[in-house]
């Protein structure tokens, strides 16, 4: 009786499970699918198309009209700046914040803290204004100055992780003569691959995934990156071009989601890392 | 003896740097000065400029002026530039003041060693103690750079231009002056008939929508994670692995499509509700099928979060908790009820919080699917779906209203600083792993 009354609790459950990965899996599914079908339009009769084709991604990468390889390269260089500069800053603003006690440091964290909960776009005419004035308007540098700079503001992951490694370790080192530098070098950076990880794979992502303010100050169709060149696709003629469109969202998801996938156990780490802090 | 100490401290006063020098520091002396020199090259020009352009914004109007024959265009003021302006050598001008005072502190304490009968440190040995007492400074110079000119400057920007009538059509520069205003922005969001029936619509909906999505992807990761990690499952690394790639597709490429798939007239959706001979549902362009579509789509983008968030937790829970309950007696089902969840919801409470104000705030969601609409005609620049940050956003940059985006976004922040304020009191771990100490 009892094992029977397992089994239909398994039957139930691994159905369940079936139904929710189908729709996980759709979208995505849809989208490879539709990538490979002849036309342009959004409409199709059945799921499976009856040929398949590879003209929307040639079409991509030769069309003077769309320039996707060059969006491609672009939010590439931007989102690999990005990520270096972000790191750099994260690590030694956070590291200081968690390991030293100085004047200064509380309302530092507070204001950190304060500033998080305006929206982000309130800032945007005054960062528009100043880009305008020191004629950086249109460039990949100004994205990547700005991406960066304020990517110290969400550290506080970062640094909730760096609280969690023993105080004892750095002191140890510090008795042993080693310089503040050295200490960091050494022995907090392999400590907190997984944090550094975690950190590098959403400032990389999010440099793909950002459209607003890369429209705003990406105004030549040569300098968008693939973000601002995909939304305008899709949202200036949806039916005529929606193959491409596909195709073009398969090329930017599969490296993303591999990387994904492949860095999941850190992506963990950091996400409960910065959750037992809150 | 306090001779040293007040030379040197009044000797820094009357010129910075002097006082080091005073106190035979030479290399510091000069680059105090040096230092001091650059500020007043930048400053003296522009600090009277800038107040004066940020207390009037502006006196004169850009007009046409006849010479001779032709008429020319006479610059004038141009109120937005002043402000900005003005408040970045206000915030240049701060830099140097504490520059200042730290050289005046500076000279009075080495003045106070002299008189003590110490050796004062020569520039080597002042180099080193400031690179192993202050080393964190060091650190976060950069940062705090940044941070102060890309972000804090921003906001205290926007914040003056919640305060003064900077909209479309009549003040818009450089036609246009731009005035002072007080609160005038604030009174009308709140109390003029057409923007406070939007403000007010709006709210509401930013509020039910926080609610319905937070709880949507709380619970049904909780309910994810518990089936996939419950007794009997196999292959759990494969499935976790299927349910985070939501997750792991890029927002704004998942959300386009999904955009696609909901579409009345030629999305799937639609079309296999036809084969079973249903007539298709208005997804995104009826206001109450528009607001389902989005907690749905919402769904499918944050339950994988939540899920390896309570798969986390559940790791973490003692196994030898549900020996002692097994040993008591209890059946799984009490278990579950007196050990799992308790821990579960004790230990992702500060999350939910933070969720709920990520989701005041969630743009992406709104604007990709529905851009706010479907449209609402006794709105103002809003449709029924829109956020209080969706419709800021399209106040600045569609309607330019940014007085008004500005005092939506102050009212976002106040929102926002109260429930944060509210669950760090309540929270314990926030005191016990103490985050601001």
């Amino acid at each position: 009786m009892k094992k029977r009354n397992s089994v239909v609790r398994l039957t139930f459950s691994y159905l369940t499970l079936i139904i929710l990965a189908v729709c996980a899996l759709y979208p995505a599914l849809w989208v490879v699918v539709s990538s490979f079908r002849p036309g342009g339009s959004l409409y199709s009769k059945h799921f499976w198309p009856r040929e398949w084709t590879f003209e929307h991604y040639i079409e991509l990468f030769t069309s003077t009209q769309y320039t996707f390889g060059i969006w491609y390269l672009n939010t590439l260089k931007i989102a690999c700046f990005t990520m270096v500069f972000s790191v750099i800053l994260v690590t030694l603003s956070m590291y200081a914040l968690s390991r030293f006690r100085f004047r200064g440091r509380k309302s530092m964290l507070t204001v950190m803290l304060i500033l998080g909960m305006f929206p982000s776009f309130m800032s945007m005419i005054a960062i528009y204004i100043i880009l305008l004035q020191v004629n950086l308007l249109d460039t990949h540098a100004a994205m990547i100055l700005v991406y960066s700079a304020g990517a110290a503001l969400g550290g506080f992951i970062v640094k909730g992780y760096y609280d969690t490694i023993p105080r004892s370790l750095d002191e140890a080192a510090r008795i042993d003569g080693a310089s503040h530098l050295q200490v960091f070098v050494k022995i907090m950076l392999p400590l907190s691959r997984p944090i550094l990880t975690y950190v590098a794979l959403t400032s990389f992502t999010g440099v793909w995934g950002d459209f607003i303010f890369a429209r705003l100050v990406l105004r030549s169709k040569e300098n968008m990156t693939v973000a601002v060149g995909m939304y305008e696709l899709i949202s200036s003629m949806q039916n005529s071009n929606f193959t491409m469109f596909a195709a073009g969202c398969v090329i930017i998801a599969i490296p993303i989601t591999i990387l994904f996938l492949f860095l999941q156990r850190f992506l963990v780490q950091g996400l409960t890392a910065g959750a037992s802090k809150g | 003896m306090k001779r040293h100490r007040i030379t040197a401290a009044v000797l820094s006063i009357v010129l910075q740097g002097l006082g080091q020098l005073y106190n035979r520091q030479w290399l510091k002396g000069i680059i105090f000065m040096l230092v001091q020199g650059l500020g007043l090259y930048y400053l003296i020009p522009r600090l009277g400029g800038a107040l004066w352009g940020l207390a009037t914004l502006g006196e004169t109007t850009q007009k046409f002026v006849k010479v001779g024959k032709a008429t020319q265009l006479v610059k004038g003021d141009h109120s937005i530039f002043l402000m900005l302006n003005g408040i970045i050598v206000l915030l240049v001008f701060i830099v140097f003041a504490i520059i200042y005072a730290s050289n005046i502190y500076d000279a009075y304490q080495n003045g106070k060693k002299r008189d003590e009968g110490k050796r004062v440190p020569n520039f080597v040995e002042s180099w080193r103690n400031v690179t192993v007492h202050h080393f964190p400074y060091f650190l976060l110079f950069i940062p705090v750079l940044g941070v102060l000119f890309f972000t804090i400057m921003p906001i205290l920007f926007s914040i003056m231009l919640a305060f003064t009538n900077y909209s479309a059509p009549n003040h818009i520069p450089p036609a246009k002056l731009v005035d002072w205003v007080g609160f005038q922005s604030f009174i009308d969001l709140l109390q003029m008939k057409s923007w406070s029936k939007t403000f007010y619509g709006v709210l509401v909906w930013t509020i039910i929508w926080a609610i319905l999505a937070t709880v949507t992807c709380y619970f049904g990761g909780i309910l994810v994670a518990l089936l996939v990690e419950s007794k009997g499952i196999r292959f759990k690394k494969l499935w976790r692995t299927l349910f985070i790639i939501p997750y792991a597709i890029p927002q704004l490429i998942s959300l386009l499509i999904l955009r696609n798939i909901f579409n009345a007239k030629f999305g799937p959706i639609n079309q296999y509700f036809a084969y079973f001979g249903l007539d298709g549902l208005p997804w995104l362009t009826d206001p109450f099928w528009a607001k389902v579509t989005l907690v749905l789509v919402n769904m499918w983008i944050g339950i994988p979060v939540s899920m390896l968030l309570v798969m986390g937790v559940l790791t973490a829970i003692p196994r030898d908790l549900y020996e002692a309950a097994e040993v008591d007696g209890a059946s799984r089902r009490q278990q579950f009820r007196i050990i799992t969840m308790p821990y579960i919801l004790f230990a992702t409470a500060p999350i939910l919080i933070m969720q709920f104000a990520g989701n005041i705030n969630n743009f992406n969601v709104i604007y990709l699917m529905t851009g706010g609409g479907p449209a609402k005609g006794e709105y103002q620049f809003a449709g029924s779906t829109d956020l209080l940050v969706t419709w800021l956003f399209n106040l600045t940059l569609v309607n330019n209203k940014y007085n008004m985006s500005a005092a939506i976004g102050i009212l976002i922040f106040i929102m926002i600083a109260g429930i944060s304020i509210w669950s760090f009191r309540r929270s314990k771990s926030f005191k016990e792993e103490d985050m601001l100490s």
